[in-house]
């Protein structure tokens, strides 16, 4: 293994370019070094302008994501040596307006991920004396694998359709609606349909699939939204058979 | 009034980010391996379509009677035909086998509270793929 490697990382200042360009930086290559390390030490001993976000450095806060060769990865759970020998190419996650270098900006995916309410809906509160909402173990298994999003918005960047049309709501958002969907404590299913099932909801979606494999938790969001088009177009069936009962 | 000269420097708006907004080509699905087996996959649907055409053609003539049946025939045993008819089977079978290997992803079937392994999905279709086939295969040529 060499001793050392080459990043190109994408550089932008909204100051100064009209369009991103790459600077290459010649990094340490050690075995036990993440990407996200090697973007540290070129920040830390090379250039401190370089700009990236970052928390946790163990893929639980989902800051990290970029573009590693075209793919998007969590910088801190990629091994640099995986690239090796290298040039290894870092961007901004792809289809997201580009803040600054490797900085992208997130407000389109929070209003859609706000949109799709993903928390307890209930009708009616059951008061505090009744105590809590029990939940057996095979009801948190329903809907856990959904839980473990932790909107990195990798599946974002992975999804062609969200490059095309902006205006689709998106894999994480639509698995962390059926999420609480499929939680026996909620009971806003109804609420979220008016959302998803519209055009730019499940029915955007092509079945790519490049979403479930960017997942870094295996949260497999592909799968979440051909499964609630399942639902949608049985609810869309009882509807059409026994309007009074579905209203 | 001076005609406007071009700045060096990209116009900024203080507390405004200046975003950069990145296009996406119409070649899009040429630049990844996935994305293009994706759009094949997509294509394969002409497939698909060639094929219930030709399975209708065949009904009719079925409801005219046996000379009509015989000059359909007739008409598909042309090379070019036959050329079409062998590129569909592959793009229906490409179109098939790809289906039934999604829908393990896309069916999250529970037995007994516990969700079915996806390999038992795929693998159900391709049984009753091969059921209805022997079935049919029974059917006519029995």
């Amino acid at each position: 293994m060499p001793d050392t490697i080459q990043l190109d990382i994408a550089r932008y200042s909204p100051e100064r370019d009209e369009s991103p360009s790459f600077q290459s930086y010649t990094v340490p290559l050690r075995k036990d070094w993440v990407v996200l390390d090697a973007l540290n030490y070129i920040k830390d001993k090379i250039d401190g302008s370089v700009t990236f976000r970052w928390s946790c450095r163990m893929g639980v806060c989902g800051s990290c994501g970029m573009m590693v060769n075209g793919e998007p990865k969590l910088t801190c759970a990629t091994f640099l040596s995986s690239y090796a020998p290298g040039p290894a190419r870092v961007e901004p996650l792809r289809y997201f307006p580009v803040v600054r270098d490797l900085v992208v900006e997130m407000s389109d995916f929070m209003s859609k991920f706000r949109a799709v309410k993903p928390w307890l809906v209930r009708k009616e509160e059951k008061p505090i004396s009744q105590g809590e909402y029990l939940q057996t173990p095979q009801q948190l298994e329903n809907y856990k694998q959904f839980s473990m999003c932790i909107n990195c918005t990798l599946c974002y960047a992975a999804c062609p359709v969200y490059g095309l049309d902006p205006f689709f709501v998106g894999p994480a958002a639509i698995a962390m609606a059926q999420r609480y969907n499929l939680d026996s404590r909620d009971q806003g299913s109804e609420e979220r349909m008016e959302i998803l099932a519209q055009h730019e909801g499940i029915w955007g979606c092509t079945f790519v699939g490049e979403c479930t494999k960017a997942c870094p938790k295996n949260v497999d969001p592909a799968g979440s939204i051909q499964q609630y088009k399942l639902t949608a177009a049985m609810h869309w069936f009882k509807s059409l058979l026994m309007p009074k009962a579905s209203r | 009034m001076s005609a406007p000269t071009t700045r060096s420097v990209p116009p900024h708006t203080p507390y405004h980010p200046r975003w950069y907004r990145t296009h996406v080509s119409t070649y899009w699905w040429m630049q990844q391996w996935s994305y293009f087996r994706f759009v094949l996959r997509e294509l394969t649907s002409l497939g698909v379509a060639y094929s219930c055409v030709i399975l209708l053609y065949f009904i009719r003539a079925l409801s005219v009677g046996p000379q009509a049946y015989e000059a359909l025939e007739r008409r598909l045993a042309s090379p070019v035909l036959v050329l079409l008819s062998f590129i569909s089977l592959l793009l229906v079978l490409f179109h098939t086998i790809t289906w039934f290997s999604l829908s393990a992803s896309a069916m999250a079937v529970r037995v007994g509270g516990k969700r079915i392994p996806g390999l038992f999905i795929t693998a159900s279709n391709y049984v009753a793929w091969l059921v209805i086939s022997g079935l049919l295969a029974w059917f006519l040529l029995r």
